[in-house]
């Protein structure tokens, strides 16, 4: 029952080339280098350093494009073919992409931190302003005029005045030579290239700065959209895997008898505490796990009960602590203070919970070369992490991204690269793996559980004297977010490896909540140690905006706090607070737009009646992005149930590539925030994730999306392009708690805002 | 094993498979129609969803033997001879999603419900979709699109 249509590694390398708008392999200069990557000499990542590292083009005119940076979901692909093409002189449909293919395209650090754009673009865009430059060269010997009298128009190049007088950037790249030397600078993220070709003045922008339709969206719709799920290589096997019965349970035995008598069931996959099963085909596999019977001691119970998180992260020593930010003397003026406000914020263990479980393809040849096709955000860390699990030279393994269920961090897509790895590893075949819905909400990493103390006091006008702050989280990173070493994968802990490159990651205020202008403010933030140490299903990692929701919770909730004491209106109190232009004029912009009703928290009558209505603001600001939101809410005071009702968003992330993609993205924020601000906690017992499908780890649906999602967009056509990815997911918690605030009088500090602790607060409310 | 005879897009195919083997795979791997996608497994997030004899159903956990005999339509057989079906034309139109794993469900859940309700209210569309999963919370383009394409639909009745 082999599958029909199974491509083999050359036609898939084709097809992923051609994979969104139609390159054509006969007449493209692309062809040598693509046939060349395939073959088993020269999978090593090419040097940045030069030019046709980055683009060339085709004897077509279709301007072909080299990034180590996957597209996640949120349109980066469509943005970044805008920027070459402004630089170019060319229609956007002529720019076509290669993302991530380790084998193809210089080593970016993959995706992450909103910064895609933000740094990710400069060497695309510094590579197409060289060719630029390099192809006007041509066209003035080969038009017989100076460069700086020659126009570009959808890649053909005229002489101004005599247009008669023209040629092809086809026909010049197919007789020249576009093979410049670049200047290399940083790596990673910051990997950058520059020649002779300057970028363009951004005032004279034609393309960027314009919407674009994305180019992915028509071929996902349609069906023709090939995601990491979709690979087929010849003679693939498909694999499960068995995960412990719990955290720290060993395997005592495997037994498969059961399982042979699946049609097409090949055999188990043992090593040290990793488990897994290889079948011929996919539902063998399936029926397989379930089949097989593992037998494993009785695991740790290494987590606290659920209801005792926060009293453990309370109550256990932290592993590291740092002093985020201190200025004046906040212990010295809170001591002195006429009124203090002091109040605990809380944030759950979250999921990525990824659309689809994690997914991917490995066909390893210790002897030769290694292929995976995989989804997550860092295409050549997955490399150099593989090399090393499989112990060969990092040339010989070719990482190849393609699209998987969206990403949000560091979901568990890695892990399930490199359960593929070491099943391909055991059987000498390539095999499919794809994870079970429990294998990704369950045994994902996790978004660290975060707590954070504040207090606040104001002398007798009223004015805030100081403010303290206090973290005690869960580092965001146990598992590293750059899956980089063999011991950032779970698969691989379970064979025994230890994790070696987790690192401590701090809940700061500072960084993840605004700058208020406070006199005298303290900072303080500790990593509480991991749980267990190794192979855990509530180890950490990042997860979109890492920290940031859970401390803006913290910082913006308590601004609202300080606000309603001192009986001021929340915005007026924030922007008293403000020196920033670009953060006071987002919230001023959301609360605009939306009809701000300017008075104190709470609304008056606010306790009576079933339905209470309110609105919250809350202020974002990270890496130069600065967003203001508010939510109205309505609350049920019978039930607890909170329904956002409308959502305005003023955001600013400096000059705008693509308003309309960037809308999408910012509206997708907000619905996805809102549910981890309403509905997301990662349940457990004291050794297991009980949060395993979508009833026990409910996300947003249907009918919880509010009728109106208004996104107010401030572009900075000066100001070079910063992040966008993350920044409004950061202060809906905020919000929706001020908006539950101002419609009810109840201050509710543990996230989610289930009906059950809603009521809670109401109670607390009743009895003060 | 046995053979099984499914009518796909219009389309017989003879394929040998274990009758309890959910249709999704045989699609997906027999068949390599690659649009019904496995989320859950579980009937709870509709990223498997075709339509059988016109309603969306979810493919993950129907054995192929329940399905002998109806006509099955995944996401590639809603073109019809090349051109997009016009719930398709309103969800390019309003560009919604973000990564768009999920899309197969809500594309077709909308194209069943229009069918049945060319007019929903708003009430009546997030009824038919709260069965379904978007995690990136695309929704709000969802809503968008499916509004146009039933704005479409009456214009052009």
């Amino acid at each position: 029952m082999a599958p029909k249509t199974t491509l083999s590694r050359r036609e898939f390398v084709k097809d992923t080339g051609g994979l969104l708008i139609g390159f054509s392999l006969a007449d493209s200069a692309i062809v040598p280098r693509l046939l060349a990557a395939a073959s088993p000499e020269s999978v090593a990542t090419p040097s940045p350093s030069r030019l046709d590292a980055w683009l060339r083009i085709g004897k077509d005119g279709i301007v072909h494009v080299f990034t180590g940076k996957p597209e996640i979901g949120m349109g980066v692909e469509t943005a970044y073919a805008q920027i070459v093409a402004e630089e170019l002189d060319v229609s956007i449909d002529r720019v076509d992409f290669v993302l991530g293919d380790t084998a193809q395209t210089a080593n970016q650090g993959g995706v992450g931190g909103s910064t895609s754009i933000m740094m990710g673009a400069k060497p695309l865009r510094n590579a197409a302003a060289n060719a630029r430059y390099l192809l006007a060269q041509l066209a003035s010997r080969r038009l017989g005029a100076p460069p700086e009298q020659l126009q570009v128009k959808d890649g053909i190049v005229s002489v101004i005045g005599d247009v008669s007088k023209k040629i092809s950037y086809a026909d010049l790249a197919s007789g020249g030579d576009l093979n410049d030397a670049l200047k290399v600078s940083g790596e990673g993220f910051a990997l950058n290239v520059e020649g002779a070709g300057k970028p363009k003045d951004p005032s004279t922008y034609t393309i960027v700065g314009k919407s674009a339709p994305r180019v992915d969206l028509p071929p996902k719709i349609l069906g023709k959209y090939k995601y990491v799920t979709d690979v087929r290589v010849e003679g693939m096997l498909h694999g499960r895997v068995i995960r412990p019965s719990g955290v720290g349970a060993t395997l005592v035995s495997v037994d498969e008898n059961s399982a042979k008598a699946i049609p097409g069931y090949v055999k188990a996959v043992v090593k040290g505490n990793f488990v897994g099963v290889v079948a011929e085909n996919e539902w063998a596999a399936v029926q397989a796990a379930k089949a097989v019977k593992v037998t494993w001691t009785a695991p740790k119970q290494a987590f606290p009960e659920q209801q005792d998180l926060y009293k453990h992260m309370r109550a256990t020593a932290p592993k590291a602590s740092k002093e985020t930010l201190n200025r004046g003397d906040a212990a010295a003026a809170l001591a002195n203070v006429a009124k203090k406000l002091e109040a605990t914020y809380e944030c759950p263990f979250q999921s990525h919970a990824t659309m689809g479980p994690g997914c991917a393809v490995a066909d390893v040849h210790t002897d030769g070369v290694t292929t995976v096709w995989s989804g997550g955000q860092k295409p050549h860390d997955l490399q150099k992490g593989f090399a090393q699990l499989l112990r060969v030279p990092i040339d010989t393994v070719r990482v190849i991204w393609m699209e998987d269920a969206g990403s949000y961090g560091r979901p568990g897509f890695e892990d399930a690269a490199a359960d593929a790895v070491l099943l391909s590893q055991a059987v000498g075949k390539p095999v499919r793996v794809q994870w079970m819905r429990e294998d990704m909400t369950a045994w994902g990493s996790k978004g660290p559980a975060v707590l954070c103390d504040l207090a606040a006091g104001f002398d007798a006008q009223g004015e805030v004297s100081a403010v303290q702050f206090t973290s005690r989280a869960f580092s965001g990173g146990e598992t590293h977010f750059r899956p980089d070493a063999m011991g950032n994968y779970l698969g691989a802990q379970l064979t025994g490896i230890p994790n070696t490159t987790g690192v401590d990651e701090f809940a700061q205020w500072g960084v993840q909540a605004p700058p208020y202008t406070f006199g005298n403010i303290h900072a303080m933030a500790n990593v509480i140690p991991a749980l267990y140490e190794s192979a855990s299903p509530l180890r950490t990692t990042h997860l979109r905006d890492p920290e940031g929701p859970a401390t803006s919770f913290a910082v913006e909730s308590i601004m609202d706090e300080i606000a309603a004491a001192a009986g001021v209106d929340p915005l007026d109190f924030r922007l008293k607070y403000l020196d920033e232009p670009r953060a006071k004029a987002v919230l001023t912009a959301a609360a605009q737009r939306a009809g701000w009703d300017r008075r104190p928290s709470p609304k008056k009558n606010s306790a009576s009646g079933e339905i209470a209505t309110g609105r919250g603001i809350a202020l974002s600001t990270r890496n130069g992005t600065y967003v203001g939101t508010v939510a109205e809410v309505e609350v049920n005071r019978r039930t607890g149930a909170v329904r956002v009702k409308r959502f305005v968003c003023a955001h600013d992330c400096g000059l705008i590539i693509n308003p309309d993609a960037l809308r999408t993205t910012i509206e997708a924020n907000l619905i996805q925030s809102m549910g981890r601000t309403l509905l997301e906690e990662v349940m457990f017992d004291r050794s297991n994730v009980t949060s395993v499908d979508w009833r026990t780890y409910p996300v947003a649906r249907a009918s919880d999306i509010p009728s109106q999602v208004e996104v107010v967009l401030l572009n900075h056509p000066e100001l070079p392009p910063n992040g966008a990815g993350e920044p409004s997911s950061r202060n809906v918690p905020a919000a929706i708690a001020n908006a539950v605030f101002d419609a009810t009088g109840a201050r509710v500090r543990q996230m989610p805002l289930t009906p059950v602790r809603v009521k809670a607060a109401f109670a607390a409310v009743q009895r003060e | 094993m046995s053979h099984a005879s499914l009518k796909v897009n219009g389309q017989v195919h003879v394929v040998d498979v274990d009758p309890k083997c959910p249709l999704l795979y045989v699609l997906r791997d027999n068949l390599a129609l690659n649009n019904p996608r496995f989320g859950c497994g579980l009937g709870q997030c509709g990223a498997c969803t075709v339509l059988l004899d016109g309603r969306a159903v979810r493919s993950c956990q129907l054995p192929v033997a329940n399905v002998i005999g109806k006509e099955i339509v995944t996401l590639e057989g809603l073109e019809v001879a090349g051109n997009p079906h016009p719930v398709q034309k309103a969800f390019i139109a309003e560009q919604t999603f973000q990564c768009g794993y999920c899309l197969n469900g809500w594309v077709l859940t909308a194209k069943a419900l229009l069918d049945k309700n060319p007019a929903p209210s708003d009430d009546e569309m997030r009824g038919a979709f709260e069965s379904l999963v978007c995690r990136c919370g695309s929704h709000v383009g969802i809503f968008a699109a499916v509004r146009r394409a039933a704005d479409a639909t009456k214009r052009s009745a």
